[in-house]
């Protein structure tokens, strides 16, 4: 894992400082809130519905076990005792006192972690898959060019006012894990004819009020350009992106407008003008990023462990944990274990101090220090021995951490919604939590298989819905609340943007509406087939016609 | 009003005319906007004051390639210090078209974009507030941070090349 040098951390001290400053000056009177909000902005700091909110970034999404332990030391400390883990693979928290902040950010420097770029228009923490450098499936570990980018973009001076927030995320895999397709970049690392590893670089890809799925403007860029590459499409976009208007001012936007073709030629004219120029990444350079984020010292273990087999067949809970929540790793011996934060029933992607550090010390024991932030708001550890699983399960689920859900219906992704945003239009937490209940039996998730749901509180989308195989947008509605439903989005390497089946539902009929949905998939599906695979299959018509019959 | 270059606040020498209007005596040093600029070019060259060209955000710097050795100065308008494009005009004027005169942010130019502004090739600063307040401002701001990651025209090394010159320095970079 990356460590801090003096440059990274004086870095980081210095913004921490600079931010006590300002935060003096607002509290002094010097400055009004409306000053004081662009400051605020850029390192994190949200006015919510009822407090500020502190946006912590997790580069990249990869906490070691001292930073998670400090983030369960922060909730307790500054907020009630929780957090709330984001689908940007951040933390945020959502009661600090504004004169603590200064405080709570030095704690965090203290860690090597800062609110940097984690809210304004600004290029935003780089995104990547949560099992990078331990999933079999990887061509290469992300996390390198993860943290290249991240240093290139932090107080980036021309990319600090751009039209809008800017959204890089990253895949080493084939199968998409890091929703590449629905960034501002995406970056998917892929092999040329040559044999050489590189990007295929897709732009204008974005949720929100208008979604699109990305498009590739080069299939193949090496390694040694990928800033330059990166700074030339940022520049055109700083350019000659909407500026107008709030709503059209997303990258996605100028790509819809344009035509993709025509952002190719500009980008690559101006690529062609930097490229061989400062912003190239030398060999080793980048040999030394890789080496930042070496193996950790597995042991040479066979791949079968007779003692997880045994406890497999003895205890249902632990089987259960095992068949969802535990995939393979490139590590003969190893594997990767999902810690749930979608506990039926509970508030998706929440976690109190001790249970943060609770996995923190259970990383330090069974994981090489080594956790994972995902976007969809649950934790990771990567590098567990499976001779350790077993051990590892029992703590966890005692800690109400164990629960068997990874990619299940039960697994939602949820906004905050109007229980904390001050942009809701309804809320999104209850309602999971419904759901949650709802599907809580698990052989009825076992039966159901994998599903997505994504429940976003208005239509900016942080929930996701857009790419859930069943998506949720709250909105309101003459002062109630009711929730439209669309149907086939997905996240992964097939992204796809969902379609609105049909009118929303009240609050109270809309957990019934998803059941007769999955009655109906059940009803329908061929073997083998996901609700998506289904969904694709048949369209939207069946599904519609549970809905609303022949209204 | 006050503009800072150079740690110092320097006098306001410059007329800056719109798109319209008479101009000032041929004598005067005037700023004309591009547009202006374009339209007029061979009877501003023709005149005897210094000459320099305001740039609006949607200005394509591009268009003074064949001028730019004829301007002093070159400002660049903020109107709304949230309007990133000059970022990237004062790049571009600097790196790209070897632009050598003096390059001025005007409009809401506010401490915490100087050191950006800074970065991005700008060396003067019109701030709109008094002379000591400006240059405390501006003076503040170009040192609060000391660390940089990106390499731009503006000379600072970068934490990637100090680290480069550790390494050949000692065999070790972090």
């Amino acid at each position: 894992m990356y460590r801090y040098d003096d440059f990274d951390r004086q870095l980081v001290q210095e913004r921490t400082e600079q931010f006590r400053e300002q935060v003096k000056r607002r509290l002094a009177g010097d400055i009004t809130e409306e000053q004081f909000r662009p400051l605020r902005l850029m390192n994190g700091v949200y006015l919510q519905l009822h407090a500020y909110m502190l946006r912590v970034a997790v580069p990249y999404g990869t906490l070691r076990a001292d930073q998670l332990r400090e983030l369960g030391g922060i909730a307790r400390k500054y907020d009630k005792g929780y957090g709330h883990f984001t689908t940007r693979q951040n933390i945020q928290y959502n009661w600090p006192k504004l004169d603590e902040i200064p405080d709570a950010l030095l704690d965090l420097a203290n860690v090597e972690m800062h609110a940097i770029q984690t809210s304004g228009n600004c290029i935003r923490n780089t995104t990547t898959d949560q099992y990078a450098g331990a999933a079999a499936d990887e061509i290469e570990d992300p996390r390198p060019y993860c943290e290249l980018i991240r240093q290139w973009s932090t107080f980036h001076p021309e990319f600090t006012y751009l039209p809008r927030k800017f959204k890089i995320a990253v895949t080493g895999s084939p199968n998409d894990r890091a929703a590449v397709k629905v960034h501002d970049i995406g970056l998917r690392m892929h092999q040329n004819d040559a044999g050489e590893t590189g990007f295929e670089v897709i732009v204008g890809g974005g949720l929100g009020r208008t979604p699109f799925v990305g498009k590739t403007v080069r299939d193949f860029i090496g390694k040694n350009d990928l800033f330059s590459y990166l700074e030339a499409i940022l520049r055109v976009y700083n350019r000659f992106g909407r500026r107008d208007n709030k709503y059209k001012a997303r990258i996605k936007i100028l790509v819809h407008e344009e035509g993709v073709e025509e952002i190719q030629r500009l980008v690559e004219e101006e690529w062609a003008q930097i490229k061989d120029g400062s912003l190239r990444i030398g060999d080793d350079e980048i040999a030394q990023y890789i080496e930042q984020f070496a193996p950790p010292a597995f042991e040479t273990l066979s791949d079968d462990d007779a003692d997880f087999e045994r406890h497999k067949a003895e205890n249902r809970g632990f089987s259960n944990w095992v068949r969802s929540n535990v995939i393979e790793h490139k590590q003969p011996g190893y594997a990767i274990a999902s810690v749930s934060l979608k506990p039926i029933g509970g508030i998706p992607g929440d976690a109190t101090d001790v249970q943060m550090e609770l996995v923190a010390d259970l990383s330090e024991k069974y994981s090489f220090s080594d956790v994972r932030v995902t976007h969809e708001q649950n934790l990771v550890l990567p590098h567990v021995k499976k001779a350790d699983l077993f051990a590892l399960w029992t703590e966890l689920d005692k800690a109400n951490l164990g629960t068997a859900n990874l990619g299940y219906v039960t697994d939602i992704i949820a906004c905050p919604g109007l229980d904390y945003c001050a942009l809701a239009t309804a809320r999104s937490i209850p309602l999971s939590q419904r759901i949650s209940e709802r599907f809580g039996d698990l052989d009825r998730q076992h039966d159901i298989g994998e599903l997505k749901i994504k429940i976003s509180g208005c239509i900016n989308a942080c929930g996701h819905h857009h790419v859930g195989h069943i998506g949720i947008l709250g909105l309101d509605k003459r002062g109630k609340e009711f929730y439209q439903i669309t149907l086939g989005g997905d996240a992964s390497e097939n992204a796809s943007i969902g379609k609105i089946v049909g009118a929303g539902f009240s609050e109270a009929e809309v957990v019934d509406a998803i059941e007769s949905l999955v009655t109906k998939y059940i009803d329908i599906r061929d073997a083998g087939e996901r609700f998506i695979d289904t969904y694709r299959r048949v369209g939207t018509d069946p599904f519609k016609e549970v809905l609303y019959g022949d209204r | 009003m006050a503009i800072v270059k150079n740690d110092s606040v320097i006098e306001q020498e410059w007329i800056t005319v719109d798109a319209e209007g008479d101009l000032p005596a041929s004598d005067e040093n005037l700023i004309v906007p591009l547009a202006r600029f374009k339209d007029q070019r061979d009877d501003l060259i023709g005149r005897n004051g210094g000459l320099g060209v305001q740039l609006n955000p949607g200005d394509a710097p591009e268009d003074l390639a064949d001028d730019l050795d004829r301007l002093s100065i070159i400002t660049v308008n903020f109107p709304a210090y949230t309007d990133g494009r000059g970022y990237s005009y004062g790049r571009v004027l600097r790196e790209r078209m070897g632009f050598k005169g003096e390059l001025r942010a005007i409009g809401d130019v506010l401490r915490d974009q100087v050191l950006y502004m800074h970065r991005c090739g700008f060396d003067s600063y019109d701030l709109n507030v008094d002379d000591e307040t400006a240059l405390t401002k501006v003076r503040a701001a170009l040192k609060e941070m000391s660390v940089y990651y990106q390499p731009t025209g503006d000379g600072r090394m970068t934490a990637g090349s100090l680290r480069e010159r550790r390494a050949n320095a000692t065999g070790k970079t972090f």
